[in-house]
């Protein structure tokens, strides 16, 4: 069991320019999703969302017949598919399909699935150059940081700091202006890219009836990635299967807006096998790497599965108050924010960061914002529940268990709840208009002291409300 | 082959199966929803004229030429001496593209032509069809449209037949229901190329083209 990292916590929070950098950015992004949704700019966005759910409901229920229909077509097509049940599998493959077919270099498009499985760090072991080609996720991997946002991986960084990153990386002469920081990585991945072997892809759509990969991106490093080197692999989880290319038509409506603000980003690719005779470039081998990697367990739960429903677009985070204040890397895997934090106990158990579904306030933003109206709060409050379990089967938690248990003993019994609230509000007489924090005596508890480091409660009032109703009722019975 | 044994495949199908509370495959689910295409009747020239709105929204460049010369003409004022180099597609050559100085066919040898993507100031190329709702141009591969004459050079031109403006994706879809069966990759490109990786600024040109000229023929 993971304890909260608080510190990490702190600092973040105290870090005023990081602050900024995260509010400010998350702050536009709401802004663009706002105007992209507005029914002056796409007609029946929620019409739009509540299909997007129900065909995701469908190809999870049904996520076996339509991964073999998708393997199927991709064969028909030239591809290979191949199944792996963890991240070793997957990075293993990558591995040796580069020391059989003689690569040197990689080049990457962004993918959340290849960070999930570490696949950089692994194939950089085997002596294998392997490059990230979207800017934000370069400049990241030159730091030999994680994402700091699904969407937005470099969202932390400011121009200063990339200008750092080059000069120590690059050995490039400083350079302070984003275009020109830009037309550096440009010059520098163009070489990589004509040179790579092998393109790895992520996909944020499988699809069935096409045996096909659906990558979008606004760079054009994913189109490069599977278009330039000779061999392609597009890696992605088990769960982006849909089952029509015409389910595009609402995917894709949905996706960019709720993730940049955009109709649609600037490149939507639809992969599907290498190229085919009389096609004049394009890869020679095609491979799709299937990844279970814990997502089969999530979904025997029939209930909480509908967390495999995400298309990674973010607006969860932008929108999510604990995120804009803690950061993506306090989070304790490469999934921040509400997704993360529905995700990651399920992929790795509930009791390793317990505290994490915790860390909510339930406010439920991320349910409002979810293109694909995955109810993260009810998922949270199950996990929640999970996590009691959990605790109890281990013996822990009795104190808390035995707290609420006079609670609700308390609660259901009122003359008992009124007498203890006079109780209450006798132990702090002469209190009123002041808070908790204010009272020494009560600061003089260790559990109450802890409890009241991070919040503050005015005392019971004097007279409570059950009394004053009763008065007011005597009054008017006696006029 | 290099793959991991066959037994992750089944047992991965298995896993699946049970945790879906199933033993066995099952045939073709029921209960698909019916895929949600809407396709609006808008007349051509409105067509044309959200085109033009939505790509000049995201600083592309829409030219509606008169005629196949006028398109030719534009093209050569707007290269003005920069090489480039043109997809196979034979609507170019009806417009008489290759008669411009500097511009070069791209052919059909894979080598060659990348040579000419990775080194020449511009590539011009057709398009299978335009997306009036978002600015998008559907460019699908073959032995008229290479992948790479729309992304290596700096600036791209593409070449469009009016009546090849599509609504939008739920047209597209219709008329293409299985890409796949027509090509191994279908690109929708909206816009030049661009990131806002660094403080949210927006570049354009990041990998892809940082300019791109449209002109409706």
């Amino acid at each position: 069991m993971n304890p909260i990292p608080v510190e990490a916590i702190q600092t973040t929070l105290g870090d005023a320019r990081l602050q900024s950098a995260i509010y400010s950015s998350t702050a536009r992004l709401m802004d663009k999703r706002a105007h992209a949704i507005d029914p002056e700019e796409i007609d029946d966005f929620q019409g739009l969302r509540t299909q997007a759910n129900a065909i995701k409901r469908h190809a999870i229920d049904n996520l076996d017949y339509y991964l073999e229909q998708l393997e199927q077509n991709v064969i028909a097509r030239g591809g290979q598919v191949v199944w792996c049940r963890d991240a070793k599998e997957a990075v293993d493959f990558v591995a040796r399909i580069s020391k059989e077919k003689g690569v040197k270099r990689i080049v990457k498009s962004k993918s959340m699935t290849t960070e999930e499985i570490d696949l950089n760090e692994h194939l950089e072991h085997g002596h294998i150059d392997v490059v990230e080609t979207d800017l934000g996720e370069y400049i990241l991997q030159l730091a030999h940081e994680k994402p700091y946002h699904i969407v937005a991986p470099a969202l932390h960084k400011t121009r200063y700091d990339v200008a750092d990153i080059f000069t120590e990386t690059l050995h490039v002469p400083r350079e302070e202006e984003p275009e020109r920081q830009t037309q550096i990585a440009r010059r520098v991945l163009r070489e990589k890219f004509l040179t790579a072997e092998l393109g790895i892809t992520g996909a944020n759509f499988l699809i069935a009836d096409s045996g096909a990969a659906v990558v979008i991106e606004n760079e054009g490093n994913a189109r490069l990635s599977s278009s330039a080197p000779r061999i392609q692999i597009a890696i992605a989880g088990l769960e982006k299967v849909i089952p029509r290319a015409q389910d595009l038509a609402t995917f894709l409506k949905v996706l960019g807006r709720s993730a940049t603000g955009q109709p649609l980003t600037v490149y939507t690719s639809f992969l599907s096998g290498p190229r085919r005779p009389g096609e004049i470039d394009g890869p020679e081998e095609f491979y799709l790497v299937l990844i279970d990697n814990g997502r089969t367990r999530l979904l025997a739960d029939e209930h909480k599965r509908q967390s495999l429903y995400c298309i990674r677009c973010g607006a969860c985070l932008n929108h999510c108050p604990v995120y804009r204040k803690i950061g993506g890397h306090n989070y304790p895997w490469v999934y921040s924010g509400p997704i993360g934090a529905i995700i990651s106990p399920q992929f790795h158990g509930v009791t390793k960061d317990p505290w994490l579904p915790f860390a909510s306030s339930l406010c439920g933003a991320c349910a409002e914002v979810c293109p694909v109206k995955i109810d993260i709060p009810k998922v949270l409050l199950e996990l929640r529940s999970d996590i009691s379990l959990a605790k109890r089967r281990e013996g822990a938690g009795k104190w808390e268990r035995l707290a609420f248990r006079v609670f609700s003993y308390v609660m259901r019994r009122p003359k008992l709840y009124e007498m203890g609230a006079s109780m209450a509000s006798a132990v702090f007489p002469g209190s009123q208009g002041k808070w908790l924090r204010s009272l020494p005596r009560l600061m003089q508890a260790p559990p109450i002291r802890g409890w009241l480091s991070k919040r503050d409660l005015p005392p019971p009032a004097e007279r409570s409300f059950r009394a004053l109703w009763r008065e007011r009722q005597r009054a008017k019975g006696g006029n | 082959m290099a793959a991991p044994p066959a037994s992750a495949r089944s047992e991965i199908l298995s896993r699946i199966r049970s945790s879906l509370g199933r033993t066995n495959a099952t045939g073709e689910p029921a209960g698909l929803p019916p895929a949600r295409i809407r396709i609006p009747d808008v007349p051509l020239e409105t067509r044309i004229g959200k085109f033009t709105a939505a790509l000049q929204k995201l600083s592309g460049k829409v030219y509606r030429a008169s005629s196949r010369e006028d398109a030719r003409a534009y093209v050569e004022n707007l290269l003005h001496g920069r090489s480039a180099v043109t997809s196979n597609a034979p609507f170019l050559a009806e417009c008489g593209v290759h008669s411009i100085a500097g511009v070069r066919p791209g052919g059909a040898d894979r080598e060659a032509l990348r040579e000419m993507c990775a080194s020449l100031d511009a590539g011009i190329t057709s398009a299978d069809y335009a997306l009036a709702d978002t600015g998008s141009l559907v460019m699908i591969s073959s032995h008229e449209e290479a992948r790479l004459v729309s992304l290596l050079p700096p600036l791209h031109i593409a070449l469009v037949p009016l009546e090849r403006m599509l609504t939008g994706l739920d047209e597209l879809y219709t008329l293409i229901p299985v890409p796949s069966d027509r090509s191994s990759s279908m690109v929708l490109i909206t816009g030049p190329s661009r990131t806002a990786d660094i403080e949210q600024i927006l570049i354009r040109g990041v990998h892809g083209p940082g300019e791109i000229h449209v002109v409706l023929v």
